[in-house]
């Protein structure tokens, strides 16, 4: 086997040498002087056949792609039980093999997929995979073989996820929360194999994550290249590393209320179940509480949500940051805000429970803790504003992606304000204000992200740049199409209507939202079918695309600065990048180029004024 | 361009939506007017944010948009400014925070003079107890519940024999007299939620839960379960009456209580009412499937 790693102790010491004599023809060493590295360079295992190279791979690159396309499909899935449910709740009985139990099964898998198996997996393990090597100038992630694993571990919990609608009884109706004791009790869709299997396809997930978690950690921390500091990395790793901390704490917290629920479920134990009556007959459990899985399942819930909003505002800054043509205002800031935020995303959890039940006297607390968070969240808000502000900003398709983020993100924060404040929350709490705000805070908004995500990183990934015309089409669609859907969604909760509800029937005070709901259904098809846009878009140009000029953006950070493009199995070809300076030198005075890449050495750029490096 | 004068339209539309809006509150019948005006508060602020940083966005695209050779300031920081957003941040917040937590200490705190209900729920429907002449409630377990003693009542409490029993999913409340609800479950989770009075807590087996709140409107109202409690949640509805302290009076003298639930039952062994109740709502709910 030994012939297949590849011998890189050479490289290692070329490098060693270069950092004791200063880069060649410099007028002043002195000042371009990086620290040596300080541990040689990983061997990598380089796939020779079909089956090494593009199956069980273990270039974090593939490994990335291969999570993207693996959470899009699962998104396919989510979008469509969307539909279905919008058909319901816009049209009730038009189509009759919707009945009152496949509605709930929808709702729950709606739930559980978007936030899981979508959001959770594209960020950390699509993004993450593939632009934590690249950005941090490492050939590839620290595990590679973990790594791989990873993803199938993924993929075969989605496997078991999808399975549980073809058992009997199907998928779990159960609501994505899965409280207890409904979840596991006749009368609730999905009691009996789907509820197993959806358990056993979390516990997967949870330890397929924390594969890649420990990688993705492990590299930013211990792989990245020569004057990469911390305080030089791209927001947009400080957003997934931040994000996979929170995940490698709050993951466990959902892996042992899974097996405690399985527990219950399949040998009677009672860590969730009370004395319970069903159908006259006391039921052979007693002394758990249902309380107790709401903790845990939001203690691991509420960082989940952040597990998706960290990695969406790091990615969201770069991208303002490259098409404003001006560096992110604020950049510490920014880094101390992630950290920030993720931190006081542990204390938060309650501020789902208001009104579960459990002691009053919470609400003091948990509403001041989550009032907090506002504070460091509005800062990264008006940072990216005031990234705008005096830059050359590209109206492109990815600009037209983060002003999209920033107005759904603002509007769905400003709603969190609403439900955090205790006393706002009980009236609104369990009707569809909630509803309209997760949508637009942690689903719309990093979807938005995504999708610039896509846009600009897609020429790095295959080479061609993306239809412009098509990917404006498709922004427009989907901001405004979206923005119809949740944005009178929330008047929907000031009058009262409850959220997952199958039916409304005629309460008189409700009947005037029936027009409102055939309206947002209307406006859920066209933007489910405007992704449609997206797919063809990226068939075409994937047979026809323009090919994509190196840099296209002119972008700063490492990814762009490969030996090849995109960038080959090892990323940075015979020798890796030395970092200079933060990725966000554009536009500074004196310099020749509105950019200056990470691996200009300050004894090139000596006329510029930058001021942080 | 265009892009800045779609975004403009966005936000100016979603003003006008709200001022014009016919979908708004439903009009509020209990003392938490707080809680409204909390929200309207949080509206004039929030709103005001919202609309304050999507506008200097749209500014930023009309006035900064691409053009080759533009100046570009170069500012990484500006640390007096950032102090600034973050001190007028936190005082925004603070202001929001305030009257939420004064009125979250009004729910919490129930005044001595309300009146306890206990309302049962169950897979799905709910029905209600009040204290008797003794003004207190007995204590219940879920094991005794049976056809007899549909509520559970340990039979050696002797707060419990002369509780007022409504075995209807309605229930009357008395105008301007504060109710402490007292919620109980025999199996899942469920809340009774009536959208006029805005409060709701979770109904939770095993343990008893609370809130209050004092209708002051008379009139009929609907119960909504707010918690999803499995597939016959949508389909869990009950009801409100709110009368004058006359009429009131009046329909409480009419209840059984439990005593007199026990001397008919030496009588005649009858009374399935809770089961009854059960397996019809049941039948509605699967009658769509077979």
């Amino acid at each position: 086997m030994s012939d297949e790693y590849e011998n890189n102790k050479s490289g290692y010491q070329a490098q060693s040498s270069e950092a004791i004599t200063g880069s060649s023809g410099s007028a002043s060493p002195d000042i371009d002087y990086v620290r040596p590295a300080e541990l040689p360079e990983q061997d990598l295992y380089h796939g020779h056949t079909f089956i090494t190279k593009w199956i069980f791979c273990q270039d974090a690159k593939v490994i990335g792609v291969q999570y993207f396309l693996t959470a899009v499909f699962t998104g396919v899935v989510g979008l469509i039980l969307s539909w279905l449910m919008r058909l319901q709740l816009g049209f009730p009985g038009l189509a009759g093999f919707i009945t009152a139990e496949h509605y709930y099964q929808f709702v729950t898998m709606h739930g559980m997929i978007m936030v899981v198996y979508f959001l959770t997996a594209l960020f950390l393990g699509g993004f993450g995979n593939y632009l934590i090597p690249l950005m941090v100038g490492a050939r590839d992630m620290v595990f590679p073989y973990v790594n791989m694993l990873s993803f199938w571990m993924f993929f075969v919990a989605v496997a078991i996820l999808m399975a549980s609608f073809f058992v009997p009884g199907g998928p779990t109706g159960a609501g994505w929360t899965l409280y207890p004791p409904q979840t596991i009790l006749e009368g609730t869709p999905g009691s009996g194999m789907g509820i197993l299997l959806m358990l056993v396809s979390l516990a997967l997930f949870v330890i397929g994550f924390t594969m890649g978690g420990l990688n993705y950690m492990i590299t930013v921390l211990q792989a990245r290249t020569r004057g990469m500091t911390l305080m030089r990395m791209p927001l947009t790793v400080w957003g997934i590393f931040t994000a996979t901390v929170l995940a490698m704490l709050a993951f466990p917290a959902l892996l042992v209320s899974a097996i405690m629920m399985t527990l219950d479920k399949v040998i009677g134990t009672s860590f969730f179940m009370p004395t319970i009556l069903k159908a006259g007959e006391v039921l052979e459990y007693g002394g758990g509480s249902p309380i107790l899985f709401q903790h845990l399942f939001w203690f691991f819930g509420h960082p989940e949500v952040y597990i998706v909003a960290l990695p969406a505002f790091g990615i969201v800054s770069d991208l303002i940051s490259v098409h404003a043509r001006k560096n992110i205002f604020g950049y510490r800031m920014m880094v101390w805000a992630i950290v920030g935020i993720g931190a006081l995303s542990f204390f938060v959890w309650a501020h789902h429970m208001y009104v579960s039940g459990m002691n009053p006297w919470f609400g003091f607390f948990f509403a001041t803790t989550t009032l907090i968070i506002a504070v460091p969240t509005a800062m990264k808000v008006y940072n990216w504003i005031l990234t705008l502000w005096r830059g050359n900003i590209r109206i492109n398709t990815v600009m037209l992606w983060c002003l999209g983020f920033i107005v759904t993100f603002v509007n769905g924060g400003i709603t969190g304000i609403f439900l955090g404040n205790v006393s706002v929350d009980v009236p609104l709490s369990d009707t569809y204000f909630v509803v309209a705000h997760f949508h637009m805070v942690m689903g719309i908004a990093p979807v938005m992200v995504i999708m610039g995500a896509i846009y600009h990183w897609f020429p790095l990934i295959t080479g061609r740049l993306l239809n412009e015309t098509l990917g404006k089409w498709h922004f427009w669609a989907t901001f405004l199409g979206a923005y119809s859907i949740y944005f009178p969604m929330h008047y929907l909760g000031f009058i009262g209507v409850p959220r997952r509800y199958y039916e409304m029937y005629d309460s008189p005070y409700m009947t005037s939202a029936v027009g409102m709901n055939e309206f947002i259904s209307l406006a859920a098809f066209l933007v489910g079918a405007a992704q449609f846009i997206l797919i063809f878009n990226i068939i075409k140009t994937l047979k026809t695309g323009k090919p994509a000029p190196k840099n296209p953006w002119k972008a700063n950070s490492l990814e762009w600065h490969t030996s090849t493009q995109p960038p080959e199995h090892g990323n940075f070809g015979e020798r890796l990048p030395v970092v200079h300076r933060w990725p966000y030198d554009f536009s500074v005075p004196g310099s020749k180029d509105d950019f200056i890449p990470q691996t200009t050495p300050p004894s090139e750029v000596v006329h510029t004024k930058v001021e942080k490096t | 361009m265009h892009a800045g004068i779609i975004f403009f339209l966005v936000i100016l539309g979603s003003i006008l939506f709200h001022i014009f809006t016919p979908w708004y509150w439903t009009d509020i019948a209990s003392n938490w007017k707080g809680m409204d005006d909390t929200i309207t508060l949080t509206f004039w602020v929030g709103g005001g944010v919202f609309v304050a940083v999507c506008l200097f966005m749209i500014y930023c695209v009309f006035k900064f948009s691409y053009k080759e050779g533009r100046k570009v300031e170069y500012k990484p920081e500006d640390k007096k400014l950032e102090k600034i957003l973050t001190v007028a941040t936190t005082l925004g917040v603070a202001a929001l925070l305030a009257p939420g937590l004064i009125i979250w200490n009004q729910y919490v705190n129930v005044p001595k003079n309300s009146i306890e209900i206990d309302v049962m729920a169950w897979q799905w429907g709910w029905q209600y107890r009040l204290p008797g002449e003794d003004g207190k409630l007995g204590t219940t377990k879920v094991v005794n519940i049976n056809d007899d003693n549909p509520f559970g009542i340990n039979m050696d409490d002797p707060f419990g024999r002369d509780d007022v029993m409504v075995q209807s999913d309605i229930i009357n409340l008395e105008n301007n007299r504060p109710v402490k609800i007292l919620l109980r479950s025999v199996d899942v989770l469920h809340n009774w939620y009536v959208p006029q009075f805005r409060a709701k807590m979770d109904a939770v087996p095993g343990v008893v839960t609370y809130y209050w709140f004092e209708p002051n409107k008379v009139g009929e109202y609907e119960v909504l379960c707010a918690e999803y409690c499995g597939v016959g949640h949508y389909a869990m509805r009950g009801g409100v009456e709110v009368q004058d302290p006359t009429s009131y009076q009046e329909w409480l003298g009419e209840q059984e209580t439990f005593s007199d639930l026990l001397a008919k039952q030496n009588n005649e062994i009858e009374t399935k009412k809770v089961a009854k109740n059960n397996s019809n709502i049941e039948k509605v709910i699967y009658k769509g499937e077979k």
